[in-house]
């Protein structure tokens, strides 16, 4: 139940996030400036820990999304259904640790200073 | 005894059917399974998109007007951003039509909260469709 209650709340979070980056993807088409402008908000550390959410709640929703076909048209989804819940948690884990490390190594290093 | 045997049949009862109105569309079964057809496209389109923008050689750090400019050079790039606008807008959009008909009860409410959705929809649609259409790299 709880799977499904996630499912709707990523869902409507990514709605939402799309409508808004369609709206700022199109002003490529008003001036090089005014995109790189508002695309500069992109990188700055809150939003970039935001998109690291945003990364998060699509994964999940594709990752949950797959188990739920599975549960539908495999004959044995229904059985599995609970262990496909722990293994999509661990899956997550394991994209979302490297992911979310590659995705804030800038931030960290204009935080703290570069490490290398 | 003997009723077992005879039943008296009741006069003028119609056939039996099925409770099925002859009139019912398929549209929520369609969209069922659109839901789980784009879904499964989408798993490719989204997480190579995120992976292709916040992850490999150096993320959202190095985006701006020329990085999109030399993408949207390659046909490639534009079906993919084209297909997946299309269809996320469209997976996206029959899931909030969903979450409006689980919780907004008042008839009212739902029908202009879905009328909203619409034409948000529609408009994002379009515009996206547009920018990716007449996108000029040599904008001034």
């Amino acid at each position: 139940m709880w799977s499904w209650v996630l499912q709707r709340i990523t869902g409507v979070a990514v709605f939402f996030f799309l409508f808004v980056h369609v709206l700022d993807t199109a002003l490529v088409r008003v001036s090089p400036n005014n995109y790189d402008l508002v695309i500069a908000s992109y990188k700055t550390p809150i939003v970039n820990l935001m998109e690291v959410g945003l990364v998060g709640a699509v994964l999940y929703h594709a990752l949950n999304g797959i188990r739920v076909i599975l549960i539908d048209f495999w004959s044995k989804g229904p059985r599995f259904q609970k262990a496909m819940l722990w293994v999509i948690g661990i899956v997550w884990l394991v994209l979302m640790v490297p992911g979310a490390f590659f995705m804030l190594k800038h931030t960290f290093e204009t935080l703290f200073g570069s490490t290398s | 005894m003997s009723m077992v045997d005879k039943p008296t049949p009741a006069p003028n009862l119609p056939a039996p059917r099925s409770a099925r109105n002859a009139r019912r569309s398929n549209f929520e079964l369609y969209s069922w399974l659109f839901m789980r057809i784009s879904g499964i496209v989408l798993v490719f389109l989204v997480l190579g998109h995120l992976v292709i923008m916040n992850i490999l050689d150096g993320g959202v750090q190095r985006i701006n007007f020329a990085f999109v400019a030399g993408r949207w050079s390659s046909p490639f790039w534009q079906i993919w951003d084209l297909l997946m606008l299309w269809l996320a807008m469209l997976h996206g959009g029959n899931g909030l039509r969903t979450v409006i008909n689980d919780y907004a009860e008042r008839p009212g409410t739902r029908f202009w909260l879905r009328t909203l959705l619409y034409v948000a929809v529609i408009f994002i649609v379009a515009l996206g469709t547009l920018v990716i259409f007449t996108f000029d790299p040599n904008i001034a």
